[in-house]
Protein backbone atom coordinates (compact mmCIF):
# COMPACT_ATOMS: atom_id res chain seq x y z
CA UNK A 1 0.00 0.00 0.00
CA UNK A 2 2.76 2.54 1.30
CA UNK A 3 4.56 1.14 -2.40
CA UNK A 4 1.44 2.45 -4.24
CA UNK A 5 1.00 5.73 -2.36
CA UNK A 6 4.40 6.59 -3.11
CA UNK A 7 4.47 5.15 -6.75
CA UNK A 8 1.46 7.63 -7.32
CA UNK A 9 2.68 10.44 -5.49
CA UNK A 10 6.30 10.43 -7.57
CA UNK A 11 4.13 10.00 -10.91
CA UNK A 12 2.03 13.26 -9.76
CA UNK A 13 4.99 14.66 -9.15
CA UNK A 14 6.87 13.89 -12.52
CA UNK A 15 4.20 15.13 -14.34
CA UNK A 16 3.83 18.31 -12.57
CA UNK A 17 7.75 19.21 -13.19
CA UNK A 18 7.24 17.82 -17.25
CA UNK A 19 3.99 20.39 -17.29
CA UNK A 20 5.75 23.07 -15.30
CA UNK A 21 8.71 22.76 -17.50
CA UNK A 22 6.74 22.62 -20.78
CA UNK A 23 4.05 25.81 -19.69
CA UNK A 24 7.81 27.37 -18.96
CA UNK A 25 9.03 26.57 -22.72
CA UNK A 26 5.70 27.84 -23.94
CA UNK A 27 6.30 31.41 -21.78
CA UNK A 28 9.47 31.91 -23.96
CA UNK A 29 8.85 30.54 -27.42
CA UNK A 30 5.15 31.66 -27.90
CA UNK A 31 4.73 34.76 -30.27
CA UNK A 32 2.34 36.85 -28.54
CA UNK A 33 1.34 38.31 -24.72
CA UNK A 34 -2.37 36.57 -24.74
CA UNK A 35 -0.78 33.00 -26.09
CA UNK A 36 1.81 33.23 -23.10
CA UNK A 37 -0.46 33.74 -20.79
CA UNK A 38 -2.27 30.23 -21.68
CA UNK A 39 1.46 29.02 -21.25
CA UNK A 40 1.33 30.33 -17.70
CA UNK A 41 -1.78 29.08 -17.47
CA UNK A 42 -0.32 25.38 -17.89
CA UNK A 43 2.05 26.46 -15.20
CA UNK A 44 -0.29 27.21 -13.17
CA UNK A 45 -2.89 24.62 -12.90
CA UNK A 46 -1.61 21.56 -14.07
CA UNK A 47 2.07 21.93 -12.48
CA UNK A 48 0.54 23.43 -9.60
CA UNK A 49 -2.01 20.91 -8.81
CA UNK A 50 -0.08 18.41 -9.68
CA UNK A 51 2.35 18.66 -7.52
CA UNK A 52 0.43 19.52 -4.43
CA UNK A 53 -1.86 16.71 -4.88
CA UNK A 54 2.09 14.91 -5.23
CA UNK A 55 2.74 16.02 -1.35
CA UNK A 56 -0.30 15.52 -0.12
CA UNK A 57 -0.14 11.94 -0.87
CA UNK A 58 3.31 11.95 0.57
CA UNK A 59 1.91 14.23 3.68
CA UNK A 60 -0.47 11.49 4.93
CA UNK A 61 -3.33 12.52 6.85
CA UNK A 62 -1.96 15.20 9.06
CA UNK A 63 -1.44 19.14 9.48
CA UNK A 64 0.60 19.69 6.34
CA UNK A 65 -2.24 18.14 3.93
CA UNK A 66 -4.68 20.62 5.01
CA UNK A 67 -2.10 23.21 4.95
CA UNK A 68 -1.30 22.14 1.42
CA UNK A 69 -4.78 22.05 0.96
CA UNK A 70 -5.24 26.20 2.14
CA UNK A 71 -2.36 26.64 -0.94
CA UNK A 72 -4.31 24.63 -3.51
CA UNK A 73 -7.66 26.27 -2.36
CA UNK A 74 -5.90 29.91 -2.24
CA UNK A 75 -4.44 29.22 -5.55
CA UNK A 76 -7.79 28.15 -7.14
CA UNK A 77 -8.97 31.69 -6.49
CA UNK A 78 -6.11 33.80 -6.88
CA UNK A 79 -4.45 32.66 -10.05
CA UNK A 80 -7.08 32.90 -12.20
CA UNK A 81 -8.45 36.39 -11.01
CA UNK A 82 -4.90 37.54 -11.13
CA UNK A 83 -4.51 36.01 -14.84
CA UNK A 84 -8.09 37.77 -15.47
CA UNK A 85 -7.05 40.85 -13.95
CA UNK A 86 -3.80 40.87 -15.98
CA UNK A 87 -5.78 39.91 -19.48
CA UNK A 88 -8.10 42.63 -19.37
CA UNK A 89 -5.35 45.24 -18.32
CA UNK A 90 -3.44 44.40 -21.54
CA UNK A 91 -6.36 44.81 -23.59
CA UNK A 92 -7.63 47.86 -22.61
CA UNK A 93 -4.23 49.35 -22.89
CA UNK A 94 -4.23 48.57 -26.34
CA UNK A 95 -2.62 44.96 -27.23
CA UNK A 96 -4.15 43.47 -29.92
CA UNK A 97 -4.61 39.76 -30.16
CA UNK A 98 -2.49 37.93 -32.83
CA UNK A 99 -4.13 37.19 -36.33
CA UNK A 100 -4.49 34.01 -37.07
CA UNK A 101 -1.94 33.63 -39.13
CA UNK A 102 -2.35 31.25 -42.64
CA UNK A 103 -5.60 29.47 -41.39
CA UNK A 104 -8.03 27.72 -43.70
CA UNK A 105 -10.88 30.19 -42.56
CA UNK A 106 -8.44 33.34 -42.83
CA UNK A 107 -10.83 36.12 -43.39
CA UNK A 108 -8.69 37.92 -47.05
CA UNK A 109 -8.42 41.45 -45.61
CA UNK A 110 -10.71 43.43 -48.39
CA UNK A 111 -9.35 46.88 -49.74
CA UNK A 112 -12.18 49.99 -49.05
CA UNK A 113 -12.19 52.04 -52.06
CA UNK A 114 -15.22 53.33 -51.57
CA UNK A 115 -15.03 57.28 -49.76
CA UNK A 116 -15.93 57.38 -45.80
CA UNK A 117 -19.83 57.99 -45.79
CA UNK A 118 -21.12 61.31 -44.22
CA UNK A 119 -21.91 61.20 -40.30
CA UNK A 120 -24.79 63.37 -40.10
CA UNK A 121 -26.19 61.69 -37.16
CA UNK A 122 -22.93 62.84 -34.99
CA UNK A 123 -23.51 59.30 -32.43
CA UNK A 124 -21.07 60.02 -29.65
CA UNK A 125 -19.70 56.37 -28.10
CA UNK A 126 -21.77 56.61 -24.98
CA UNK A 127 -24.76 58.65 -26.52
CA UNK A 128 -28.18 56.28 -26.42
CA UNK A 129 -29.27 54.80 -30.05
CA UNK A 130 -31.79 56.96 -30.91
CA UNK A 131 -35.86 55.36 -30.67
CA UNK A 132 -37.45 54.22 -33.26
CA UNK A 133 -41.06 56.42 -33.54
CA UNK B 1 5.67 10.85 5.99
CA UNK B 2 5.59 7.57 3.73
CA UNK B 3 9.64 7.61 2.39
CA UNK B 4 9.65 3.64 1.76
CA UNK B 5 11.14 3.63 -1.56
CA UNK B 6 14.64 5.43 -1.94
CA UNK B 7 14.65 8.53 -0.26
CA UNK B 8 14.12 12.07 -1.97
CA UNK B 9 15.10 11.90 -5.54
CA UNK B 10 11.61 12.62 -6.88
CA UNK B 11 11.38 16.24 -4.69
CA UNK B 12 14.67 16.79 -6.09
CA UNK B 13 13.58 15.85 -9.62
CA UNK B 14 10.64 18.22 -9.22
CA UNK B 15 12.32 21.21 -7.64
CA UNK B 16 15.02 21.06 -10.71
CA UNK B 17 11.95 21.07 -12.99
CA UNK B 18 10.40 24.24 -11.27
CA UNK B 19 13.89 25.82 -11.37
CA UNK B 20 14.42 25.41 -14.99
CA UNK B 21 10.26 27.16 -15.14
CA UNK B 22 11.72 30.24 -12.97
CA UNK B 23 14.88 30.87 -15.18
CA UNK B 24 12.37 30.79 -17.88
CA UNK B 25 9.91 32.74 -16.85
CA UNK B 26 13.12 34.85 -15.71
CA UNK B 27 14.42 35.46 -18.99
CA UNK B 28 11.09 36.08 -20.09
CA UNK B 29 10.88 38.79 -17.87
CA UNK B 30 13.81 40.23 -18.22
CA UNK B 31 13.17 40.14 -22.00
CA UNK B 32 9.30 41.03 -22.29
CA UNK B 33 8.45 43.75 -24.76
CA UNK B 34 5.68 44.99 -22.74
CA UNK B 35 5.24 45.68 -19.39
CA UNK B 36 2.41 43.12 -18.88
CA UNK B 37 4.58 40.38 -20.25
CA UNK B 38 7.18 41.55 -17.38
CA UNK B 39 3.86 41.17 -14.74
CA UNK B 40 3.08 37.52 -15.97
CA UNK B 41 6.33 36.80 -15.86
CA UNK B 42 6.76 37.42 -12.28
CA UNK B 43 3.23 36.18 -11.31
CA UNK B 44 4.67 32.49 -12.77
CA UNK B 45 7.35 32.56 -10.59
CA UNK B 46 5.83 33.96 -7.56
CA UNK B 47 3.63 30.23 -8.03
CA UNK B 48 6.30 28.57 -8.53
CA UNK B 49 8.16 29.36 -6.15
CA UNK B 50 5.49 29.10 -3.37
CA UNK B 51 5.83 25.64 -5.24
CA UNK B 52 9.40 25.35 -4.56
CA UNK B 53 9.34 26.43 -1.00
CA UNK B 54 6.77 23.20 -0.25
CA UNK B 55 8.90 21.12 -2.00
CA UNK B 56 11.96 22.26 0.21
CA UNK B 57 10.08 21.24 3.04
CA UNK B 58 9.30 17.92 2.36
CA UNK B 59 13.32 17.65 0.80
CA UNK B 60 14.53 19.54 3.98
CA UNK B 61 12.10 17.16 6.02
CA UNK B 62 10.97 20.30 7.90
CA UNK B 63 7.49 20.14 6.91
CA UNK B 64 7.03 23.95 8.57
CA UNK B 65 7.89 25.61 5.39
CA UNK B 66 4.44 25.15 4.60
CA UNK B 67 3.15 27.80 6.68
CA UNK B 68 5.62 30.02 4.33
CA UNK B 69 4.75 28.31 1.12
CA UNK B 70 0.99 29.94 2.31
CA UNK B 71 1.72 33.19 3.11
CA UNK B 72 3.81 33.57 -0.54
CA UNK B 73 0.58 32.07 -2.26
CA UNK B 74 -1.31 35.20 -0.62
CA UNK B 75 1.16 37.67 -1.37
CA UNK B 76 1.10 36.62 -4.57
CA UNK B 77 -2.24 37.53 -5.47
CA UNK B 78 -1.78 40.80 -3.57
CA UNK B 79 1.28 42.15 -5.54
CA UNK B 80 0.40 41.26 -8.70
CA UNK B 81 -3.15 43.32 -8.01
CA UNK B 82 -1.36 46.30 -6.61
CA UNK B 83 1.20 46.26 -9.58
CA UNK B 84 -1.55 46.37 -12.56
CA UNK B 85 -3.08 48.84 -10.13
CA UNK B 86 0.38 50.80 -10.87
CA UNK B 87 0.74 50.31 -14.62
CA UNK B 88 -2.78 49.67 -15.95
CA UNK B 89 -5.48 52.80 -15.47
CA UNK B 90 -7.95 50.91 -13.71
CA UNK B 91 -8.20 47.06 -12.80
Amino acid sequence: MDVALDLLSWALLLLGGFFAVAGGIGVIRLPDFYTRLHASGVTDTGAAYLILAGLMIQGGLTIITVKLALIGFFMFFSNPTSTYALAAAAHRSGIEPLPRAGGANTPEPVENTLPEPLDVTQKRPGSAPPSQP
Amino acid sequence: MALTLGGTEMFAAAALAILATMALALARAIAGPTVYDRVLAVNMMATKTTLLIALLGFLAGRPEFMDIALVYALINFVSVIAVLRLFGRRV
